[in-house]
């Protein structure tokens, strides 16, 4: 004990202190953060009470809480916050079958699993706006390599109105399979060898050790994925809005971008925002929750 | 009995192989099709069926980088004292429109790219640096509410980009930083920021206490500690941090979107931008994409051993 308080007391005899230094390292930071992130959102709370719009010149009226009346009561806002559930299940459902599934695979050892392993983690960090673009390409039905790899004939993808969330949906799959692997796969190389070893002197079924075993086990981890999947398709913007202009496919980030920057309906876009955030915030909260938890083990 | 299970296991194993070779196929597909496209001369970017064998050719990337002008029949040009790169435009039908002076007009790609390196790489640095001395200050010393502070860091980095582009862009607006530099870098730092804290804290937790401590027995103070002993030592963790950081910025569509439409415009919101109406020239586009996701591969491969970590906040490590 001695030799860890004396060293630090010398120290601060000569140098800064440690109170100091730890302000001078946290405190700016915080203050930045608060600025550049906080402040923008009490601003914004504030336009949320009123009718103001950002493209005209006439003073912002204070409406009282009519905005978040009239977007609540408004059935075509509920039809985009529908959308956005239906692509955020459909999404992380596929993600989980696919990723889990790669990562099942994957749990072996074969030549050149390294590269092939970050060769499958490439989609994941490229940007889904440039590449969603490009996926406009691979669907086209006339020229797209999907009609013609699976035998579609000239199927309308992006065009059908009723198709075109799955096609998004699917390039996001295509996306973010790879973060459910990458994670899955931390969890599969968890678990410990000699409970498989007991299962198969036990005569235990393959079935069975996967679902007494292995996913018991992976299933924390598995979850942060979902959590985490799920918060980032809750979000969604960029996909959506670079490959479809379908009504259909108008997630709650697009109309929000829309409400503010094409309707200038600044302060009912900031009543909607707020509204998204409160949702955001309940999400954020479980998954912290759960990411501490994994971080205890 | 034993012999058995160990061929179906061996079975087992190579039909799991032919799958993991199927996958990466399927997987890896829509990449090397951006690719392949970026090299495809026009007409055979679009057809049916698609063309996969093909002679490669750069005059995408011409394109991509110039400003051109449909021939009109019958008129001449100088083929002879062309550079090559001008004569492949020519075979296609079109000529580079040059200014007055004969100088070649450049076409908004090549700004856009250089707006997001410069947006990219000096948001990562501002962002890597706070970040590590504020993840120092949180691992070593007793913070307040550390618990909540870190979570509050963490939930501005969760909202959805356009709840928050909204009031920016009316900041940015009234203090005149909307479609600058500036402002963009500013946006990307403190976005950066909070995760660049997250994953700095979980490589200096690592770093063992004993040898600041051994440090300061030996007389250095506090922040010598700090810069000659734990940043050499968290310097694996600072570039993977960086090149996550980086990677963020660079890729970061909505807010560029909104905040920016041309003399900070960087590449995202470009890119899909060249789509017009009428045909559009895939291969350009092709090019165009290839060019700005070849820096993210490549940093992909050289942050493998990281990429869990980063992905997860720091939660998981290996």
């Amino acid at each position: 004990m001695i030799t860890s308080l004396d060293p630090q007391s010398r120290a601060a005899a000569r140098g800064w202190s440690d109170i100091t230094i730890r302000n001078v390292f946290v405190v700016p930071t915080v203050l930045f953060l608060i600025v550049f992130n906080v402040f923008p959102l009490i601003y914004s709370l504030g336009f949320s009470f009123t009718d103001f719009r950002a493209s005209t010149k006439d003073p912002a009226n204070f409406i009282g809480l009519k905005n978040y009346m009239d977007l609540l009561s408004d059935p075509f806002i509920w039809r985009n916050f529908t959308i956005t559930a239906h692509y955020v299940i459909v999404s992380v459902a596929g993600q989980v079958i696919v990723g889990f599934g790669m990562a099942l695979l994957l749990n072996r050892s074969f030549p050149l699993k390294g590269l092939v392993t970050t060769l499958l983690l490439l989609p994941m960090m490229l940007s889904m706006a440039v590449v969603g673009l490009f996926w406009k390409l691979l669907y086209d039905p006339n020229f797209g390599i999907i009609n013609f790899a699976f035998g579609l004939g000239r199927f309308e993808w992006l065009a059908n109105p009723d198709f075109a969330l799955y096609a998004v949906a699917l390039t996001d799959i295509w996306m973010w399979s790879p973060f459910v692997m990458l994670l899955s796969l931390a969890g599969l190389s968890a678990v410990p060898k000699h409970l498989y070893e007991a299962a198969s002197i036990d005569r235990a079924s393959r079935l069975y050790t996967f679902f007494r075993i292995t996913l018991p086990l992976v299933a924390p981890i598995l979850l942060i994925a979902i959590i985490f999947r799920t918060m980032e398709a809750f979000k969604t913007f960029d996909l959506a809005f670079v490959m479809s202009g379908q009504p259909t496919t108008e997630v709650v980030s697009i109309r929000l971008y829309k409400m503010a920057f094409q309707e200038w309906q600044t302060g009912k876009s900031c009543a909607l925002a707020y509204i998204v955030l409160i949702m955001v915030l309940c999400i954020t909260n479980v998954y912290v929750k759960y990411l501490n938890k994994a971080k205890e083990r | 009995m034993a012999v058995v299970s160990s061929r179906g296991q061996k079975l087992g194993n190579r039909v799991a192989i032919a799958a993991i070779i199927v996958i990466t196929i399927v997987f890896l597909t829509p990449i090397y099709w951006i690719g392949s496209t970026a090299f495809k001369p026009r007409n055979l970017a679009t057809t049916a069926p698609p063309t996969i064998l093909f002679e490669p050719e750069v005059s995408p990337f011409v394109k991509l980088f110039t400003k051109r002008v449909q021939l009109k029949p019958n008129e001449q040009v100088d083929r002879e004292n062309a550079p090559w790169w001008e004569q492949i435009i020519f075979d296609g039908g079109e000529r580079i429109s040059r200014t007055g002076k004969g100088e070649v007009q450049l076409s908004g790609y090549p700004d856009r790219f250089m707006n997001s390196l410069i947006v990219a790489i000096t948001s990562t640095l501002l962002a890597v640096s706070m970040g590590t001395i504020t993840a120092y200050g949180f691992s070593r010393f007793k913070v307040k509410g550390e618990a909540d502070l870190l979570f509050f860091i963490l939930s501005t980095r969760m909202l959805p980009p356009i709840v928050v582009a909204i009031p920016m862009f009316l900041m940015y607006r009234a203090a005149g930083l909307t479609d600058s530099h500036i402002g963009l870098i500013i946006l990307y730092t403190a976005f950066n920021v909070s995760f660049a804290v997250w994953l700095m804290k979980g490589f200096i937790d690592e770093i063992p206490r004993e040898y600041e401590e051994a440090a300061l027995v030996d007389g250095y103070t506090r922040m010598q500690a700090f810069f000659k002993i734990v940043l050499p030592e968290a310097a694996t963790g600072i570039a993977a941090t960086a090149v996550f950081c980086f990677i963020t910025a660079w890729n970061e569509y909505a807010f560029a979107l909104i905040l920016t439409n041309r003399r900070a415009q960087t590449a995202p919101p470009f890119i899909p931008s060249q789509i017009g109406s009428g045909l559009p020239d895939w291969t350009v586009i092709a090019a165009g994409t290839f060019l700005f996701l070849l820096p993210v591969a490549i940093f992909t491969f050289l942050l493998r051993n990281h990429l869990l970590r980063g992905m997860s906040f720091g939660a998981i490590r290996k």
